[in-house]
């Protein structure tokens, strides 16, 4: 069956099998920045953000998603690339597979809590799994991350 | 040899856990959808789809009620509703539902895996499907709650659990009463995002109570000898009296062994969630 939907800004189209999910979809035309974990709704590295809200690609059908905007990492170029910068500072990134997903929730995180709590944080980002840290480096990223947006916004 | 078993073992895993569907229908309407429901046995209404992701089942037709209009939480005089296609998200985060039950539906929802997952996961998919590892279930439970069906009309959500729907059907929304009862939502996890062990759910309106018990790991229901003792004593309750009703809880419930634990642990952990719970709603310290 064919779809339209529209993939960070821009209108696509793309043929599918009615039982084809998201991630594979954006996978198999170009957006590889999407990751396949579990497969399964629990890992977080599929995430990818749906008319604003972050969503787990492994889940929703292709199908289900026609019709509405998809934005992955590629679509959020220079956001992202701020939050990676304290990633890597805080030593966060070491295999690299969780943060698309990671930094993707962030980023929606970002949109919906203003000075978010350690608790707060760890709670938001709860749906992202990564096997090769302690979550305390992406606690400090997160927090260093925040602090310098809101010192930027008050200027 | 080990290494080839656990290979065969995990592509096995991955075949068991697939759907197939044949076709995809996004119904404009309840009407529209229930006519597709009853052409086949097997055609599936979907919610957020994130359950039956996990299973292995051959859809014929898919039906997506995402464009039917039933995604709302709204209030009248009496009563709050919410659309079936409303997100665990959207319950997590009404500011109307905030104003209510001690916003004990957020804190019922807060737990389940992640954001991303709640954004998908809808109440209707959730409460149709009366699925044992629901926290939800056990927080509506624990409210003046009523589904709404298409073909079945309005039912109290206790006999839906109990009885599930007499025919195929969709649910059209839930509707719960506003009536200002204190209430609390608890649960017992291996780790954050986990499915429950046990969670609980209590709410009290002027000295009546409702104590719903789920994750047992059957579905929830309300213990109602614990109830029928709490309520005889008038709001007059002392933490004796919690002692008491906590022990009577947990000894009237049925509760099963699974890899999340063990009947009799659950036993002793509802014992100590309900005790928690009703210190709560009734505003005593530890």
């Amino acid at each position: 069956m064919k779809i339209e939907m529209k993939v960070n800004g821009q209108n696509k189209q793309f043929d599918i099998s009615p039982d084809e999910y998201l991630v594979d979809t954006l996978r198999n035309n170009g957006y590889t920045s999407v990751k396949k974990g579990c497969d399964t709704g629990v890992c977080g590295c599929c995430t990818v953000h749906m008319d604003g809200k972050a969503i787990l690609s492994c889940v929703i059908l292709s199908a289900k998603a026609a019709g509405h905007e998809i934005t992955t990492i590629e679509g959020v170029k220079e956001e992202a690339k701020k939050v990676g910068e304290y990633l890597v500072e805080e030593g966060v990134e070491q295999c690299g597979y969780c943060s698309t997903g990671l930094i993707m929730n962030i980023l929606y995180m970002e949109k919906h809590i203003k000075e978010p709590s350690d608790e707060e944080i760890l709670h938001y980002l709860s749906g992202n799994l990564c096997r090769c840290t302690g979550y305390t480096g992406q606690l400090r990223a997160i927090k260093k991350y925040l602090e310098a947006r809101k010192n930027e916004n008050s200027k | 040899m080990l290494a080839l078993f656990n290979i065969a073992n995990s592509i096995t895993q991955e075949v068991k856990r697939m759907i197939t569907i044949r076709e995809y229908f996004k119904a404009k309407t309840l009407e529209e959808a229930y006519g597709q429901l009853i052409c086949n046995r097997k055609n599936t209404v979907f919610g957020g789809g994130a359950f039956i992701r996990m299973g292995s089942k051959n859809i014929p037709l898919a039906i997506d009620l995402s464009e039917a209009g039933l995604a709302y939480i709204e209030e009248d005089e009496h009563e709050i509703k919410i659309g079936a296609m409303t997100t665990f998200g959207d319950i997590e985060h009404s500011q109307l539902l905030s104003k209510y039950f001690d916003n004990m539906l957020a804190k019922s929802v807060r737990e389940i895996v992640g954001i991303q997952l709640r954004n998908i996961v809808t109440v209707g998919g959730t409460v149709y499907s009366r699925y044992g590892f629901s926290d939800f279930l056990t927080g509506l439970l624990a409210l003046d709650t009523y589904v709404n069906l298409y073909k079945g009309g309005t039912i109290p959500l206790e006999r839906f659990l109990k009885e599930g729907p007499k025919e195929e059907d969709i649910l059209e929304n839930l509707s719960i009463k506003k009536d200002n009862r204190k209430a609390t939502f608890l649960s017992m996890r291996n780790c954050k995002g986990d499915y429950a062990i046990l969670n609980v759910a209590l709410s009290n309106l002027d000295g009546k109570f409702r104590i719903a018990v789920g994750a047992r790991p059957n579905r929830a229901t309300l213990a109602y000898e614990a109830m029928k003792y709490l309520d005889r004593l008038n709001n007059q309750i002392t933490k004796e009296d919690i002692h008491k009703a906590a022990k009577i809880a947990s000894e009237e419930l049925v509760f099963g062994t699974n890899t999340r634990g063990s009947s009799f642990y659950r036993k002793q952990i509802c014992y100590v969630l309900i005790k928690q719970g009703l210190m709560e709603v009734l505003g005593y310290e530890d």
